[in-house]
């Protein structure tokens, strides 16, 4: 059924979002705090150090943890606001029953599991194993990745696994495993300090990763150069000493002109070239002809500017280049990842100190999700599931016949297709909200009300959970211990705080409590996480993502490792190769011929603006704890559609004036926010909001070739106003919107 | 506790590094002295040319303008140099320190009826911590420590605490990040 049971604004009535604010005569018990907790934030990549306060078994606030090596105290809005979430009246507390008509219906945990169960097996016996999907998330720790996919391959057995990393990072992983043979970045942030030169591309740090704008900031002090390159001046390009203001789409022929640039200028390592690398050639011929009048003219970036930064990159004796989902969101993400690997090991600047390279990971455990869990086609450890090799030592680990491991399956948003052609029939998922974080999501709200049966474990009623069959209320990030993976590939512990409220249950408990009832009780006989942990360990072992000597007790000891980490007496490793042995086939980075083409839906006549997505600072992903923070919503209360003076005038819109968006998908309405921080062919909007207001009924579902990543970043719009001034959002809520 | 109070600790504040994220404003607001107001105020200089913000936190002057001005003794300077916010018993709300302040801090309170402004995380300063606003700033915007710190973290530029306003010379507790060389800042 998974269709919405009553009306759409009595279920938002009744399970929200609601804005939790802090009260203003204080929080009783924040003074004199039973426990100060020493973990991380729950939102970002980052994983920001901090201390949780608790007072009879609640939270009560926070306090900055100064001795965190990477934050040392610091933290953004969504950090200081997280324990917010906590105490909430959105809060599901009890397993829910989708009656038609009816609403929710409170159930108890012994039926919702019965009906769960019953329904996977039915749907299974009558269409087969892989008709059953399972869609999961990287806020979960490293533990609940694990057993999500040790689940969903050895007790419902389904290949058709994936999660919401698919929207985040699989690019770059895609990318760093062609060139590297491994997926993570390359350095720590330490590394940052004294690089000469820094090109961050496609990564609206201050925004996104505000506490990494210190180090940053921290290298501008020591001397460092700033490239900055994204179509608007964002916060932290305001300053750089280059902002390339390239169109949105055209990053691998920036970086291909560069390339081009460094051989012809011979700004090349040949040492590292030589002794380390291999497709150098191949390389070099893909871009032969990318001049700088060739760059400028696909770019829209002035000649001048790119070879002021060619010059900088290709004269420094240390650099660091970080990118992220403004150059991975794309058709073409993996190559606009390798186009920026081939101009670091052109430069030869990696494996040394202040020498690096690395893709900021989104998530929370965007980093140690991708590795362990729940990736369609990968294994503990980052294995490979078609590997006969990394099948059969994982069939090991987990006591099966090798046999009985499914393949590869779909990714995240072909399971939404294959849904949609009736293939797919039953759903669990959890931590993923898609209604709202997948592109072209009028059409993947058709899909879900396809599904014959979906449940759905989480803590608040997203927009996606609203479908759900069965509710499963689960847990938040400090009702259970854990570690996660930071986007520098620190292993960090999560730890307990308070216990999930009333009738919510962990979120591994659940896991377990499901295994059980599908007859693999046996495969999932942990006394806690950090048996878990202890079983990943093993299975990570000889893996390219080895946590072998990983433990909790050398975790707590040195604020995290960094992984690799094989034996119990190695320290970890902050800053990979400086032994130069890649992890690739033949040992060597490889250079990749990157060609530039265009975006999969390039404006014409008839859609002639540049539509491009992003975030702002006080919301997080699709919003299902961000939306029901007060002062968090407050501070960017409504989507805004960015657009240069220029353009505006083209089109006679005014400041505010509610603007009609129309992409071959759908449409929405947007109040124009006119500003001179944005490229004249280019219109961004930020994506955290539901329904009407939700972008992604604008962006498509076209998918790069290999990552599957969908092209948020690039989508052809037509501008219509209305003549309208738009209403504040205070008159009619965004956060909620239907 | 008195004797925890770190001396040797000012506030450094860094204009061109401000994100305009408002984690500090969020960070002032958790406390409960300020009834969840923030003391700390960042605002966009002009949105539609520039992304820039400024952040306002009180400048705590040598010499307290608004003290000085105050009709009911409510405000006061102590021996750390901090300016305290309105003593709620005194205050009577008439905004003369709202008005006179050449940095535009004060604000009155509508609903309180009274003027607040940020006393430098009095109850953390005293205790040996750094305000809540400077430890959470996550770009080092804001920075609280000493003096010694700051000129080794940022060779490219000097603090500057002395303020020329026309005739009126103002130096003040908390610093901000000027090119280096710089001693004062004129304002006309």
């Amino acid at each position: 059924m998974a269709k919405l049971p009553i009306d759409i604004d009595r279920i938002i009535e009744q399970f929200g979002p609601t804005l939790n604010f802090p009260k203003p005569e204080g929080i009783p018990g924040r003074d004199e705090p039973d426990k100060v907790v020493e973990t991380h934030c729950c939102f970002c990549g980052m994983q920001c150090g901090i201390k949780l306060l608790a007072k009879n078994n609640k939270i009560v606030g926070f306090e900055p943890w100064m001795e965190f090596p990477f934050n040392q105290g610091r933290l953004c809005p969504k950090g200081v606001q997280r324990y917010m979430q906590d105490n909430h009246p959105d809060r599901l507390t009890t397993p829910l029953l989708n009656v038609p008509g009816e609403g929710y219906r409170p159930i108890q945990w012994e039926k919702a599991m019965d009906m769960t169960v019953s329904e996977i097996k039915r749907i299974q016996s009558l269409h087969g194993k892989d008709a059953f999907a399972v869609l999961s998330g990287v806020s979960l720790t490293n533990e609940k990745s694990y057993m999500v996919g040790k689940l969903a391959r050895t007790a419902i057995k389904t290949k058709n696994l994936d999660y919401n990393g698919r929207l985040c990072m699989v690019s770059a992983g895609a990318g760093n495993k062609k060139a590297f043979g491994l997926d993570r970045t390359s350095n720590n942030y330490d590394d940052l300090e004294k690089a000469e030169v820094i090109i961050v591309t496609g990564a609206n740090v201050s925004e996104t990763f505000p506490t990494l704008t210190y180090w940053l900031w921290r290298a501008r002090d020591n001397g460092a150069k700033l490239i900055v390159v994204d179509p608007r001046i964002i916060p932290l390009a305001r300053t750089a000493d280059i902002h390339l203001d390239i169109r949105p789409g055209t990053d691998s022929a920036l970086f291909g002109a560069i390339l081009n640039y460094m051989i012809e200028h011979d700004m090349l390592d040949h040492n590292f070239i030589d002794n380390y690398t291999s497709g150098f050639e191949a390389a070099k011929e893909a871009v032969k002809d990318y001049t700088l009048e060739w760059a400028e003219t696909i770019t829209g970036t002035k000649k001048e500017k790119i070879e002021a930064a060619a010059q900088l990159w290709g004269k420094a004796a240390t650099s660091f280049l970080l990118h992220a989902r403004g150059i991975e969101h794309h058709t073409k993400g993996v190559e606009n990842v390798l186009s920026c690997i081939n101009i670091v090991l052109a430069s030869g600047r990696i494996g040394k100190p202040y020498c690096g390279y690395g893709t900021i990971t989104g998530q929370g455990n965007g980093q140690g999700g991708r590795e362990h869990g729940h990736k369609c086609d990968q294994l503990p450890g980052n294995r490979d599931i078609e590997n006969p090799e990394h099948r059969k030592y994982i069939a090991g680990v987990w006591g099966i016949d090798e046999k009985e491991l499914p393949g590869k399956g779909l990714s995240a948003y072909e399971i939404i297709e294959a849904i949609h052609r009736n293939e797919i029939k039953g759903l669990l998922s959890l931590c993923f909200n898609p209604l709202v974080s997948l592109p072209n999501n009028n059409y993947v709200r058709e899909a879900l009300e396809k599904l014959e049966f979906y449940v759905g474990i989480d803590f608040f009623m997203s927009e996606t959970m609203r479908h759900c069959d069965i509710i499963l209320p689960g847990s938040l990030h400090e009702e259970e211990e854990g570690t996660v993976t930071t986007a520098e590939g620190r292993v960090v512990r999560i730890r307990k705080v308070v216990d999930p409220p009333k009738n919510a249950r962990t979120d591994s408990a659940i896991l377990m409590e499901l295994a059980q009832r599908l007859g693999a009780g046996d495969k999932f006989n942990f006394v806690n996480s950090e048996a878990v942990f202890n079983e990943l360990r093993v299975a990570s072992k000889g893996g390219t993502a080895d946590y072998y000597g990983i433990t909790y007790a050398k975790i707590e000891k040195n604020m995290g490792v960094f992984w690799p980490c094989p034996e119990l007496d190695h320290p970890g490793t902050p800053r990979l190769w400086e032994d130069k042995k890649f992890k690739t086939p033949d040992g060597k980075a490889h250079f990749n011929p990157v060609h530039y083409h265009p975006s999969m839906d390039p404006v014409d006549e008839e859609y002639p603006v540049i539509l491009t997505t992003g975030r702002v600072v006080s919301q997080y992903l699709s919003g299902t704890q961000t939306r029901r923070i007060g002062k968090l919503v407050e501070q960017f209360a409504q989507p805004l559609l960015e657009i240069h003076p220029t353009l505006a005038a083209q089109y006679n819109i005014q400041q505010h004036e509610e603007v009609r968006v129309i992409t071959k998908r759908g449409e929405a309405l947007f109040p124009a926010n006119i500003v001179e921080t944005i490229r004249e062919d280019t219109v961004f909007i930020p994506y955290h909001w539901p329904g009407k207001k939700s972008a992604n009924q604008l962006t498509s579902g076209h998918l790069d070739p290999i990552s599957k990543i969908p092209e948020f970043k690039v989508s052809a719009c037509q501008l219509i106003p209305t003549g309208k001034q738009a209403y504040v959002a205070k008159d009619a809520p965004d956060y909620k919107s239907n | 506790m008195h004797h925890y109070y770190k001396l040797q600790e000012e506030f450094f504040v860094d204009m061109q590094r401000c994100i305009g994220c408002k984690s500090c404003e969020a960070a002032c607001a958790e406390c409960e002295t300020n009834g969840e107001e923030s003391m700390i105020h960042v605002n966009y200089v002009d949105r539609a040319v520039t992304i820039q913000t400024t952040v306002q936190v009180c400048m705590h002057c040598d010499d307290p303008v608004c003290a000085n001005v105050c009709p009911a003794d409510a405000i006061t300077k102590d021996e750390f140099g901090i300016v305290h916010t309105a003593n709620t018993s005194r205050c009577i709300g008439c905004s003369n320190c709202v008005m006179a302040c050449p940095f535009g801090v004060p604000k009155k309170v509508e609903h309180y009826d009274l003027m607040m402004k940020c006393n430098m995380c009095y109850d953390r300063t005293s205790v040996g911590k750094k305000p809540m606003c400077a430890t959470v700033c996550p770009s080092g915007a804001l920075f609280y420590g000493t003096r010694e710190e700051m000129e080794k973290m940022r060779p490219n530029s000097s603090p500057v605490n002395q303020f020329v306003f026309g005739q009126e010379v103002v130096k003040t507790k908390v610093n901000i990040m000027m090119p280096k060389g710089s001693t004062e800042l004129k304002i006309f």
